[in-house]
């Protein structure tokens, strides 16, 4: 029993960051704008976490930091896509290079160094709770942060007038804009918020993870959390199922490794990719449920009818 | 040998700015020595000891040399074109320090007969190109003695990269160390297919203590093992350079990578004129390989135990591929008190006995 707990807990770790990336950028593309840049603004993220946190000795100035920086890769994604109508897929594509050479330079002086460990949950009596309570009160924040932010989004597109106003600018911003909603405007904002999401993934790698900071650490997450957008069909509730099913597979795999299931180790490898793909052709086997998840203007730029 | 599969998507743009420029003044007499390396000098394993020879020839020659090297250049065909950048600026020897820069290196040096070059870790030489290695797995045995020694549970954790001859070679010279000291005890091998990615190392770090290893081994390029093992109060065995920042308390030994003493002899040979197309691979004895920072929680005796293994090593007493040797399906692959050629390790595709698992393949 113990070590289901520990492989949960482990599971738990593999998928916050992913948590993290998915939600943001589910968000930008609800608004209608693609942003390919998430690996980009995570290593940023991921750098400026660990540099602040290792300078201040301070976490929360630490996640600071990374929501900043993310955020900041993001504005400039904003200026050169929203503002110069720039083409978004080479945009984003170019801002995740930028941001894997702006981190290896940023980091120099941070390789080598080590980080301490960050605080977890500590609920007296039931973070000691045997089995559950390690599992449920005894994470570190940042996981219930990841939580609470899926379940907040989920809310905000579903309730709020905010929410109701970045769908139809997603779905058809030449209509929102005819009603007197600033497209532009609320397109900043879900960037933003996707570049300070991205970058606190990134800082749960550098920080919470490891923690110590490594050039090219991120390791393509940031396109399995583009990935996962899509297989969650631009829901916030699925993209966390979709992480956690990653995460559990990645985690599971190494397990069976251990336990030596004889299954050749590449075959174990592929599975979480193997199993993405299989969702994948599954949600999109019916075209027009595909068609009516998809924000109708995904990477379209916009331009004001003057 | 680095089969880097992580995409380098800035290296491009990198290798070309990083070319370190040369100093204004620069006197006729000057040797210029060059190196390029595949990772960035700040990875603190394979390239940051790479740059350590560097630093080694320029303090062994001072105003006699000038160096340049080359960070973060990938495998293909960047690695060509800077090292034939290198050969147009005048240097004498030029070292591509992974295995990826083979036939880039073999290229360049056709073109440049006059050039010296040192490929490290690959199999094809000619009249200007040498090549050079380390025996890592050595260190591994010595590291396996030691770990051997140390584990309470009896079970090893071992988070392995690619199944290629290099990193079995290690698997199986940590696992006879290891038996050699302690008849009881388990390997437990994860294959994680890849070099670098910390995350991932470190769940596999996580899966291992979990499953009751309480010394890790590692054939990957990331601290990530050791500092999970820091945190959860285990053991582990640093790899290719000396990890004790990130696990003070949880290095039992590090096998530290030198390749110092090889570079400097070369540049000399240069500077005088006698340098010829050589094979290298040298190990402890060479002092190519170092067994640093042993951790003095390790009893005195262990301690001792694991010297007397490495001096033997080093003078050629003991070979850590000794027979009688078994492959894991039981049949002898060398005879008792037959030694491994080096053509058998370089070509290791096999589990010794004892071992429990399937070899990917």
């Amino acid at each position: 029993m113990e070590l289901v707990v520990n492989i949960l807990l482990g599971i738990v770790i593999a998928a916050t960051p992913l948590v993290f990336a998915a939600i943001g950028e589910l968000v930008v593309e609800k608004s209608g704008v693609l942003n390919l840049g998430v690996e980009g603004m995570m290593i940023v993220g991921a750098i400026a976490g660990f540099s602040v946190t290792i300078q201040t000795g301070n976490y929360l100035a630490g996640v600071v930091a990374a929501l900043v920086a993310g955020a900041l890769m993001a504005l400039l994604f904003g200026v050169l896509t929203q503002t110069l109508l720039a083409n978004q897929v080479a945009t984003g594509l170019a801002l995740t290079m930028f941001g894997l050479g702006l981190a290896a330079l940023w980091g120099q002086d941070y390789s080598g160094k080590a980080a301490g460990n960050f605080p977890k949950l500590d609920i007296p009596v039931l973070s000691d709770l045997p089995l559950v309570g390690k599992l449920l009160f005894g994470q570190d924040y940042l996981v219930y942060l990841s939580i609470l932010l899926v379940v907040g989004v989920s809310w905000f597109f579903r309730k709020t007038r905010g929410g109701l106003i970045i769908r139809a600018i997603g779905e058809n911003h030449d209509a929102a804009h005819a009603i007197g909603y600033p497209v532009v405007f609320y397109r900043y904002l879900t960037l933003l918020f996707g570049g300070a999401c991205a970058g606190l993934g990134g800082a749960y790698l550098s920080v919470v993870q490891t923690p110590f900071w490594a050039e090219g650490m991120t390791a393509g997450r940031g396109w399995i959390a583009l990935a996962l957008v899509v297989f969650a069909a631009w829901r916030p509730g699925r993209a966390l199922l979709g992480a956690y099913l990653f995460g559990g597979i990645t985690i599971l795999q190494l397990h069976s490794q251990g336990f030596g299931v004889k299954v050749e180790a590449q075959y174990l490898s592929m599975l979480p990719y193997l199993a993405t793909i299989a969702v994948l052709v599954i949600i999109s086997s019916d075209r027009l449920k595909v068609k009516l998840n998809a924000p109708a203007c995904l990477t379209q730029p916009f331009r004001a009818a003057t | 040998m680095r089969y880097r599969t992580f995409a380098k998507l800035t290296a491009a743009a990198l290798a070309a700015a990083a070319i370190v420029a040369a100093p204004a003044a620069v006197q006729a007499e000057k040797m210029k020595v060059g190196f390029v390396y595949v990772g960035p000098i700040g990875d603190h394993g394979w390239s940051y000891q790479h740059h350590q020879g560097l630093l080694a020839v320029k303090k062994a020659f001072g105003d006699k040399v000038e160096t340049t090297h080359v960070e973060n250049v990938p495998e293909g065909p960047d690695a060509e074109r800077v090292t034939r950048q290198l050969a147009q600026q005048g240097h004498s020897i030029i070292f591509t320090t992974s295995f990826g820069f083979m036939n880039p290196t073999i290229k360049v040096a056709k073109q440049f007969p006059k050039v010296k070059f040192e490929h490290c870790s690959g199999f094809k030489r000619a009249k200007n190109v040498a090549t050079y290695n380390i025996r890592y797995y050595e260190g591994r045995y010595v590291n396996g003695v030691i770990a051997g020694k140390m584990t309470k549970s009896n079970t090893i954790g071992y988070i392995a990269s690619f199944p290629i001859p290099e990193v079995v070679r290690g698997i199986n010279a940590a696992y006879l160390g290891a038996k050699s000291v302690n008849p009881n005890v388990k390997f437990k091998i994860v294959w994680v297919s890849t070099w670098f990615d910390p995350g991932k190392e470190a769940d596999a770090a996580k899966a291992l203590a979990d499953q009751g290893a309480d010394v890790i081994f590692q054939h990957t390029d990331s601290p990530a093992a050791m500092k999970l093992a820091e945190q959860r109060g285990i053991s582990a065995i640093g790899q290719a350079s000396n990890m004790k920042a990130f696990g003070p308390k949880a290095q039992l030994a590090a096998a530290v990578n030198n390749w110092g003493p090889y570079v400097v002899a070369r540049v000399k040979a240069v500077m005088d004129g006698t340098w010829k197309s050589t094979d290298t691979w040298g190990g402890i004895g060479a002092g190519m390989l170092n067994i640093a920072s042993v951790h003095e929680r390790i009893p005195a005796d262990v301690r001792k135990q694991a010297a007397k293994v490495q001096a033997d090593i080093a003078s050629g007493k003991f070979h850590p591929f000794t027979g009688p040797l078994n492959k894991q399906d039981g049949k002898q692959f060398l005879k008792a008190g037959e030694r491994a050629s080096d053509g058998l390790l370089a070509g290791m595709n096999f589990y010794v006995q004892g071992i429990e698992g399937s070899l990917p393949k």
